[in-house]
């Protein structure tokens, strides 16, 4: 299947090797990876602030540039559900067929490997890892992803260990942490004092992982944030450690 | 109306910084608030009652005038005296008019968020008269002068101690009492309370149009005792709160107590149908029903906003929100907080006045989830939020950085260059004094770029 990669503004800039590891793991799928080059930002930090009329320029933007895509495949939950569920609210109405075609063949990583390839097992990688998983809200509760991202690291073999807050917004919420960043803080704090041990906290979400791993450091917790296709990748067999 | 809204951010802050026994003693009571709930809702097919509801509220809502006149001849039928209270200053006049014409010295009050919205009791004690809350949870923030701080658990930032140590000042009780100890010694007092007061006011729960029925949901007993024992009864009940029939009523008071508290029902259901029948039987002389709309009309018109009036106040949205379980409801500076409240009170208040509520949400989704009337809480903070920015309410910086974001990002090249630029300059020591990013460097550890984009490693080849 041929894929495009759409490759986000966090994961571009911030989580480079995380993308490097997504093409990869498609590669390795039997996918040919493909990579638009007009690709830009997805919207959300618009939409998000209320300034849906800005959104829907960029949603046209990335429609435009996608429309002849087989799939489209994201390294993030929430841009995948800016494409996948707030792109029909917004685009223009002479828009709404290609929105609806591009929601459609629009998937986050782990929701495309499990739900349109079917595979759930990737390698023993992971034997021995314990690892604790975040999932962005937009994945947990608008794509309704929640048993995929572990389902594929205890297919690699991790022990995913259960997390009293597991299922809480970790508080990044894009301007959110920035409009109300004490709040915002105090919630990553409830995320980070009810973590159990593990060697790693995965995630499909680069705008938590940046928020948490920020607040992780000012308080000095040491805790390792992995992006999901980075750890996923290293699930493969023979794939080096 | 005297909100202190519009310093949230910083007063979050503080409570957060400064009462750091708030935040635990809210988010442990709602986590497990919360368990409950969700425990409950797994006994029944939760989704369709929750549909169920949506469509119900939703009909009574398009046909409010018409139920309202019902409600109005069937309350009248009974013998009960209605009264419409246009805003907040109608009913208290209505109040303080029925307490002068019976010659009313003290009242005792059931929990209602509706009189706080009206600011009710200022206004009878001002008029020389006795006031008692009569919920435990009320009963113990009116000896402290505090608003309520949740909708079903007023004191639910408070923790044991500190009521110990109220108590132990004030009712003399055991500095190491436990919580029976002290509920007993809170009972002697409001007993005396309800046996000596002229007039019971309460909010409502329901009133079904049907048949001109008040219905009122607790666990203490004080609401039918302040229902019943003195010789009139008050209810101050927001013209939103109204269902059809009968019927609908056994459905939404076990969904509320579900969502609520996680019980299938609470432990009292109040139905007040009117005044005794004859002199000498059991029941207040009179019941008044005041029917309030204060800003409701507004909101029904209002088409980003009328569906928050579906609320039954049950509290789910609070109980799981990862925002309220920070502070509490009282950095949220009105009534209404958490979730709800940050999409009801812009309808109730004006948009400017409930300013930046809008905003006091990560967008996470989860009160959505809980809610028993499916109110798409998320959807309605983005309408909000959109006519914040459409009406100039927010920072104009903000404005203008999003709209060079969009403009990036429909031109590509500028796109890339903007993006690198961006994220290099970002992470300089430099850039964290940048308003935008003070704050979040003041809580975090500044985010590190990739050495090279993806796009580079893209253009370079990965194998």
């Amino acid at each position: 299947m041929k894929v495009a990669l759409f490759v986000t503004c966090l994961a571009d800039h911030y989580f480079a090797d995380a993308a490097v590891d997504a093409v990869r793991l498609l590669r390795h799928l039997g996918c040919e990876v493909t990579f638009p080059d007009a690709q830009t930002c997805c919207g959300q930090p618009a939409y998000n602030a209320g300034m849906s009329r800005e959104a829907a320029r960029m949603a046209h933007h990335t429609i435009d540039t996608f429309a002849d895509c087989e799939a489209v495949v994201l390294p993030s939950g929430s841009c995948a559900t800016m494409v996948k569920k707030f792109y029909p609210r917004i685009a223009a109405d002479d828009r709404a067929v290609q929105a609806a075609a591009l929601a459609d063949k629009t998937f986050e990583l782990g929701e495309f490997i499990v739900r349109r390839l079917g595979v759930t097992r990737l390698g023993d990688g992971l034997a021995g890892r314990r690892v604790a998983v975040h999932q962005g809200c937009h994945a947990l509760r608008e794509l309704r992803l929640e048993r995929e991202p572990a389902v594929l690291l205890e297919g690699a073999g991790a022990e995913v260990v259960p997390w009293e807050a597991q299922d809480e917004c970790c508080g990044f919420g894009g301007l959110f942490s920035v409009k109300m960043s004490a709040v915002s803080a105090a919630m990553a704090d409830r995320k980070l004092d009810t973590l159990p041990r593990v060697d790693w906290v995965v995630s499909g979400d680069g705008g938590c992982m940046l928020h948490l791993d920020g607040r992780s450091g000012a308080r000095g917790c040491g805790v390792e944030f992995v992006h999901l296709a980075t750890a996923l990748w290293r699930g493969v067999d023979g794939h080096p450690d | 109306m005297a909100t202190r809204i519009s310093d949230y951010a910083a007063r979050s802050r503080d409570a957060i910084r400064d009462q750091p026994q708030v935040r635990t003693a809210v988010t442990g009571a709602t986590v497990a608030f919360d368990e409950k709930r969700r425990r409950a809702y797994g006994e029944v097919d939760a989704d369709a009652w929750r549909r169920w509801a949506e469509a119900v509220k939703n009909h009574l809502l398009t046909h409010l005038d018409d139920y309202l006149a019902e409600a109005e001849a069937r309350l009248e039928a009974n013998g009960a005296q209605v009264h419409w209270a246009r805003d907040a200053d109608e009913a208290r006049e209505i109040v303080l008019g029925l307490a002068s014409r019976l010659s009313v010295r003290s009242v005792v009050k059931g929990k209602s968020m509706l009189t706080e919205e009206v600011e009710l009791n200022p206004a009878l004690e001002r008029a020389g008269i006795e006031v008692i809350e009569t919920d435990l949870g009320e009963y113990i923030l009116q000896l402290l002068d505090e608003p309520p701080s949740h909708i079903v658990g007023p004191a639910i930032h408070k923790k044991l101690e500190q009521v110990q140590e109220l108590f132990a000042d004030r009712l003399g009780t055991d500095p190491g009492g436990d919580p029976d100890e002290l509920a007993r010694a809170a009972r002697g007092v409001l007993r005396d309370a309800f046996i000596n007061a002229d007039m019971g006011i309460t909010g409502g729960n329901f009133l079904v149009a049907e048949t001109g029925t008040v219905a009122l949901i607790e666990n203490e007993g004080n609401i039918r005792l302040t229902t019943s024992l003195p010789r009139v009864h008050v209810a101050l009940v927001g013209i939103e709160k109204l269902l059809p029939r009968m019927s609908d009523l056994a459905g939404f008071l076990q969904l509320t107590t579900r969502a609520a508290t996680g019980q299938p029902i609470g432990c009292f259901v109040s139905l007040v149908q009117g005044p005794a029948a004859h002199p000498g039987d059991d029941g207040p002389e009179e019941v008044h029903v005041v029917l309030v709309d204060n800003g409701r009309t507004d909101v029904l018109l209002h088409e980003n906003a009328w569906e928050a009036l579906r609320c039954v106040r049950c509290g789910a949205c609070l109980n799981i929100c990862p925002v309220y379980r920070q502070t509490g409801g009282h950095a949220y500076g009105w009534v209404y907080s958490g979730p709800i409240g940050s999409v009801l009170d812009p309808g109730l208040l004006g948009l400017h006045e409930a300013m930046p509520l809008p905003f006091a949400s990560s967008l996470c989704g989860a009160c959505f989830d809980a809610c028993p009337v499916r109110i798409p809480i998320p959807e309605l903070l983005l309408a909000w939020r959109e006519e914040a920015q459409q009406e100039g309410l927010t920072p104009w910086k903000e404005r203008t950085a999003l709209s060079a974001l969009a403009a990036a990002a429909t031109r590509p090249p500028l796109y890339r260059l903007a993006g690198k630029l961006g994220t290099r300059v970002g992470a300089t020591r430099a850039a964290r004094s940048l308003p935008m990013l003070r704050d979040w460097s003041r809580d975090r550890d500044p985010p590190r770029p990739s050495p090279r984009t993806f796009r580079d490693l893209w253009r370079k080849g990965i194998k």
